[in-house]
């Protein structure tokens, strides 16, 4: 133990910012990588499920929601494993090679035209590795930093992996814009078009980021485990059949994760979406309004992180989630009555520049509740379970959270609106009342107390 | 404890309701219903056990360290 806290404090500034930026960059690609897929879902469709192919539209919708529903946590239950049995260094090393590799290879299968079915089964085959790698990168990236950090800068260090879904996600928009915009449509959507660029990228990315990854040592916490053969041996059992532990992945999950989730999925993905289809803008606002939006917004990840070092991470997180339950219908609201409330029979709408700049602030501060649900929340999750089980424990609930309750946001939305045609607002009542129930469970059972040891 | 069971009932509800092989949205798709109400089914469950734990009061008081996981006499489930 005290091994662990002389190497923690003689280690340098420039040592833990190596740590940082080499965890950070390789999760970013990661998100790049998962994004791109559902940003040219549309290309991507054509050229691999075509309509009126019942077998191609199965295997559409597996690609879509298994990838994000079942493979997502799965993947988290298989790599959280063994990143609490092998190491964490190995682990999510492993999980950047699985990602950039389908990723890769994503862009090089030939389309439906060329090789029939055989297409869309690799194309399902590679998203679903994509998924799995997802559920693995996460836990390891953010433990690997925590078991790096001082407890008084936990918040801080870990926050910095908590932009990464966010600029993987601008990344992800900004490559594609950039692709699209330097070629005609004639060449960017045929077969072997430019829409494979993005997906060709990805292999130098990650190629990158596994070479910055295996120059990097284990984990000190989890080094001092092995070495004196403390750790888990079945960490999954120890996870969800020890009660004591299993009421923490629970509190973690309905305390925190669940409103979270939600409230990140609802300002970085429905309100785009939202944009486009409900208030009928054009494709480059809707898109440049977000990439305005997080270029704003994504310090306060930071910043938040920060911050909940100093005065603890519940009620951060509860704040973010008080502002969005009491605001998301006025400010979706505002949406509409500026932009196809005005023009109900546009099909486009274009914002005059005032218009758009408030828009732009608008998003801008639904990102701003996604800074502070989720900046603080990787410190709280390594926080909540031991170290010889974190890796496991952490992921599951984090993934249950970002991948089903917030992948659900639109599916739901979708739901309501077609039982409540009324209401165009109507979908906003999935999110809200997630993260009102969240926010209840929180304030009454989550404590604000910071852990000031995660050696043990 | 009563969320899980009314989260549930909810989805299988809603699945007969608006299953529709002939329809052309995500809410008419059959396999999208099965993975949701297959994924749902057990983080219902959790839920109503997280209702029945918290009902007990095992979370009166939060442990903060692994010593103190271990030292709960409610450790296996």
């Amino acid at each position: 133990m005290y091994k662990i806290i002389n190497y923690l404090s003689e280690m340098g500034h420039s040592s833990i910012r190596r740590i940082i930026a080499a965890s950070s960059v390789g999760t970013m690609i990661e998100w790049y990588d998962f994004y791109i897929f559902g940003m040219l879902a549309k290309t991507i469709s054509v050229e691999f499920f075509p309509a009126g192919n019942p077998t191609a539209a199965l295997l559409s919708t597996l690609a879509i929601f298994a990838a994000g529903f079942i493979v997502r946590p799965f993947g988290a239950l298989v790599f959280g494993r063994l990143g609490d049995k092998v190491g964490r260094k190995y682990t999510f090393l492993l999980t950047l090679v699985l990602m950039g590799g389908s990723t890769f290879l994503i862009g090089c299968v030939p389309g439906y035209r060329s090789i029939g079915l055989l297409a869309p089964v690799l194309v399902l085959l590679l998203r679903l590795i994509q998924g799995l790698a997802l559920g693995g990168e996460y836990g390891g990236a953010a433990t690997y930093v925590a078991e790096h950090a001082p407890s008084n800068k936990r918040g801080y260090y870990t926050s910095w992996i908590q932009t990464t879904a966010t600029l993987g996600l601008f990344l992800a928009l900004g490559v594609i814009l950039l692709v699209r915009s330097s070629m005609p449509e004639a060449n960017f959507t045929p077969e072997w078009g430019g829409w494979r660029y993005p997906f060709w990228i990805s292999l130098l990315l990650v190629g990158v980021s596994i070479y910055i990854r295996l120059n990097m040592s284990e984990s000190p916490l989890f080094a001092e485990l092995k070495s004196t053969g403390k750790t888990s041996v079945n960490p999954l059992r120890e996870s969800f059949q020890h009660r004591a532990n299993f009421k923490m992945v629970l509190l973690a999950l309905f305390g925190a994760v669940m409103g979270e989730g939600v409230v990140w999925y609802t300002g970085q993905f429905y309100a785009q979406s939202f944009l486009e289809t409900k208030c009928k803008l054009d494709f480059e606002q809707s898109r440049t309004i977000l990439l305005w939006a997080i270029a704003g917004a994504t310090p306060f990840f930071v910043l938040f992180g920060w911050l909940s070092d100093r005065v603890g991470r519940k009620w951060i997180l509860m704040t973010g989630m008080l502002l969005a339950v009491l605001t998301y219908r006025p400010i979706f609201g505002y949406f509409l009555e500026n932009s196809i409330a005005l023009n109900p029979d546009a099909t486009v709408i274009t914002l005059p520049n005032e218009m758009y700049w408030r828009f732009v602030g608008l998003v801008f501060l639904l990102i701003l509740y996604v800074t502070m649900v989720y900046g603080p929340i990787a410190a709280f999750l390594v926080e909540l379970f031991p170290t010889r089980i974190r890796y496991t424990s952490m992921s599951l609930p984090y993934h249950i959270g970002n991948g089903v309750f917030g992948g659900l946001v639109p599916f739901i939305g979708l739901l309501l609106s077609t039982s409540f045609p009324g209401d165009p607002l109507v979908g906003l009542w999935y999110p809200i009342s997630i993260t009102a129930l969240c926010l209840v469970i929180g304030v009454l059972y989550l404590d604000n107390k910071k852990d000031e040891t995660v050696m043990d | 404890m009563l969320l899980g069971p009314l989260v549930i009932y909810g989805l299988v509800d809603a699945a007969t309701r608006y299953i529709d092989l002939s329809g052309q949205k995500d809410i008419n798709n059959p396999v999208v219903w099965i993975i949701i109400v297959g994924i749902f089914t057990p983080i219902a469950i959790g839920l109503m056990i997280f209702g029945w734990y918290a009902w007990k009061g095992d979370y009166d008081r939060i442990p903060h360290s692994a010593a103190e996981l271990e030292e709960d006499p409610t450790r296996r489930r």
